[in-house]
């Protein structure tokens, strides 16, 4: 077995009163996307603060390609390529300005900076950008940038922190598309995200954080196994009085196909079914609508996804779980915490 | 993305020897990448320079100008308060740009990009500070220029050559010390407010508890015994020597404090101390994994 290119045991981070990080532990093996999937205030950015050194752990190991993030930080620096989630450019500087101090401050030799420079820049299609002032790119061109500025040491572990908050879709599938090729060329992956279809697109292996702790983990077809069932969303009407949804929900839940029912009122009192793992099912609820006498407005049935594996494991659905943590937290104070802690 | 390969050969096998241990060559490399970064950002608003060299001007002037009345010998030797309050201006407007050195990290820092540099392999993020004194130090040296030949033409004199070096040595380790405290505060301080809290109390009474506007002798004792304790005024007394003076040593008295006679020489060992003393201190802060 080659040794793993990441591995942390029993994290722990405290900011003041807050426990960002209670337990989480990880092994990335080399060569592969890992998905760190959970909601905002997980605890997905602490993890990946000290484990790219910038914050000091409470508790637990880490290590980078075998060698300890806590007492050998700046090797870990060398190996690793940090990609924050907020590209933070000096408008001032081009793009060209950045990576050659990218490049004197990861001590490339002057002709080996220069080639990789350019390397980089066609590779992200930046050509027509480098001369110019960063201060004048699109977000997307700025994540390019940053992608290339994080790569130009050539890293073994490449870290990203959320790669696409904030893109368009154009520029978000071309950083996947890009990831993609990074890891055909041997590089080892860990983004955080929590977009699920990120995840369930790039990543070989997830583990779904919550609450500072690893709650799931594995390849995203195992987890989704674990769950079992299949899902179908329904919508009686386009808005459903929730009167309506209730009754209809009882209704279905007589069915001995259904296993469960969810009234999902961010979504017009869509009523979420979990069913057995069945080809009649699908037909056997339409039917049971028809002999009701109930309109049907849209109907489809789905494979669980990542999102009903956190579900599964928490309770609540990851947009449920980041509308909580946003009416408590306070960022201001957060911040502030994570300022003055070591 | 592009069709380029993503790998480079040459890069996997630099990197190889490289990660074993860094030198001082590569402590160089990147001291003088950060520092090319502030000269950019000054290439690029030049307005920073501009002001930078009117405003100690206008305080020449205006100073002067203040107490251009007062009798002739109160001021010890010079013949005019222009020439008394050159030398003051000269290490104010070091001092002040040095202390402001922390306030671009601070933003970094706030920004997130100096992440970028802390989780780089520095071989020390001592070269943070090098490069915020060097650029501080080109500045303060061409302000000093600026001052120094307005000075000239307002009667104060020059001194002479060597005097000119000794000056610009004291500039540069004034502008080290301070930088160097004022890159620890931007480290160690929760955000900018409180960076700019701590240098608007440190700005003007350190200005007023020195000898930059009044000597010592006119001083009352308690302000005259805190101004003798102050590094501004180890800075200030050498080069208003050097101004009366063309031929001077070390052991000329530049200054007399209420506990003793202050030689040149001695003053520049205890800016020597000031300077490591602040470096000292700044190393812990710098050093600190902060967020």
């Amino acid at each position: 077995m080659s040794q793993p290119a990441v591995v942390i045991k029993g994290l722990q981070k405290r900011y003041g009163d807050v426990q960002a990080v209670k337990d989480v532990s990880l092994q990335i093996e080399p060569g592969e996307i890992f998905g760190l999937l959970g909601p905002n205030g997980a605890g997905k950015t602490t993890t990946i603060r000290c484990l790219c050194t910038l914050a000091l752990p409470d508790a637990g190991s880490l290590e980078v390609m075998g060698v300890s993030v806590v007492s050998n930080p700046r090797q870990v620096r060398q190996r690793l390529g940090y990609i924050a989630q907020e590209v933070a450019l000096d408008k001032v500087l081009t793009g060209r300005e950045l990576l050659e101090l990218q490049a004197a401050i990861y001590h490339l030799p002057g002709k080996l900076a220069k080639a990789r420079i350019e390397q980089m820049i066609e590779l992200l299609e930046l050509t027509d950008w480098a001369d110019k002032k960063t201060g004048t790119y699109s977000g997307g061109l700025k994540k390019r940038l940053d992608l290339a500025a994080g790569l130009l040491h050539q890293p073994d572990v490449l870290v990203l922190d959320e790669p696409t908050v904030g893109l368009d879709i154009e520029s978000r599938s071309a950083v996947w598309r890009f990831l993609r090729q990074l890891q055909a060329a041997g590089t080892t992956i860990l983004i955080t995200s929590h977009y699920l279809e990120e995840v369930d697109a790039l990543a070989g292996q997830v583990a779904i954080i919550d609450q500072g702790e690893v709650i799931s983990s594995g390849t995203p077809a195992e987890l989704k196994a674990n769950v079992g069932g299949e899902r179908i969303t329904l919508r009686i009407r386009e808005f459903t009085p929730l009167d309506e949804a209730q009754q209809v929900s009882e209704m279905l839940q007589g069915l001995p196909v259904v296993q469960e029912v969810i009234v999902n009122s961010a979504q017009g009192n869509s009523l979420n079914l979990v069913v057995e793992s069945d080809a009649e099912a699908l037909m056997t609820v339409q039917k049971a609508l028809k002999e009701a006498g109930l309109p049907t407005f849209g109907i489809a049935q789905a494979q669980p996804s990542l999102d009903d594996v956190y579900l599964a494991a928490t309770g609540r659905t990851i947009m449920d779980a980041e509308v909580a943590a946003a009416s408590k937290r306070d960022m201001k104070k957060e911040m502030k915490q994570q300022n003055m802690k070591r | 993305m592009g069709s380029s390969s993503i790998q480079n050969n040459q890069l996997q096998q630099w990197k190889e020897d490289a990660i074993a241990s860094p030198g001082f060559s590569e402590f160089v490399q990147e001291t003088l990448a950060l520092t090319k970064r502030l000269f950019i950002q000054l290439q690029r608003r030049p307005s920073t320079l501009a002001a930078g060299i009117v405003q100690p001007l206008m305080w020449l002037i205006l100073f002067g100008a203040l107490f251009q009345n007062v009798p002739q010998g109160l001021f010890g030797d010079s013949v005019n308060y222009g020439q008394f309050i050159g030398a003051g201006i000269i290490v104010f407007t070091a001092f002040g740009g040095a202390l402001n050195a922390g306030l671009p990290v601070m933003f970094d820092r706030e920004f997130g990009f100096l992440n970028r540099l802390l989780v780089a392999p520095l071989v020390s993020r001592f070269s943070i500070v090098i490069a915020s004194a060097l650029f501080i130090a080109a500045m303060s040296l061409v302000q000093t220029a600026a001052i120094v030949i307005l000075s000239a033409f307002l009667g104060a004199g020059l001194p002479s050559i060597a005097g000119l070096g000794l000056m610009t040595a004291i500039i540069l380790m004034l502008v080290l010390g301070v930088t160097a405290f004022s890159l620890g505060l931007a480290f160690a301080l929760p955000g900018h407010i409180e960076l700019i809290a701590v240098i608007f109390v440190t700005n003007l009474p350190l200005l007023f508890a020195s000898t930059a506007l009044v000597p010592l002798s006119f001083m009352p004792r308690w302000l005259g015994t805190i101004a003798s304790l102050n590094p501004l005024s180890y800075a200030i007394e050498p080069i208003r020597y050097l101004y009366l003076h063309s031929d001077w040593n070390f052991s000329n008295i530049v200054m007399q404090a209420p506990w003793g006679d202050i030689s040149m020489g001695m003053s520049l060992l205890l800016l020597v101390g000031f300077c490591g003393g602040a470096l000292a201190l700044t190393y812990p802060l710098i050093n600190r994994r902060i967020a």
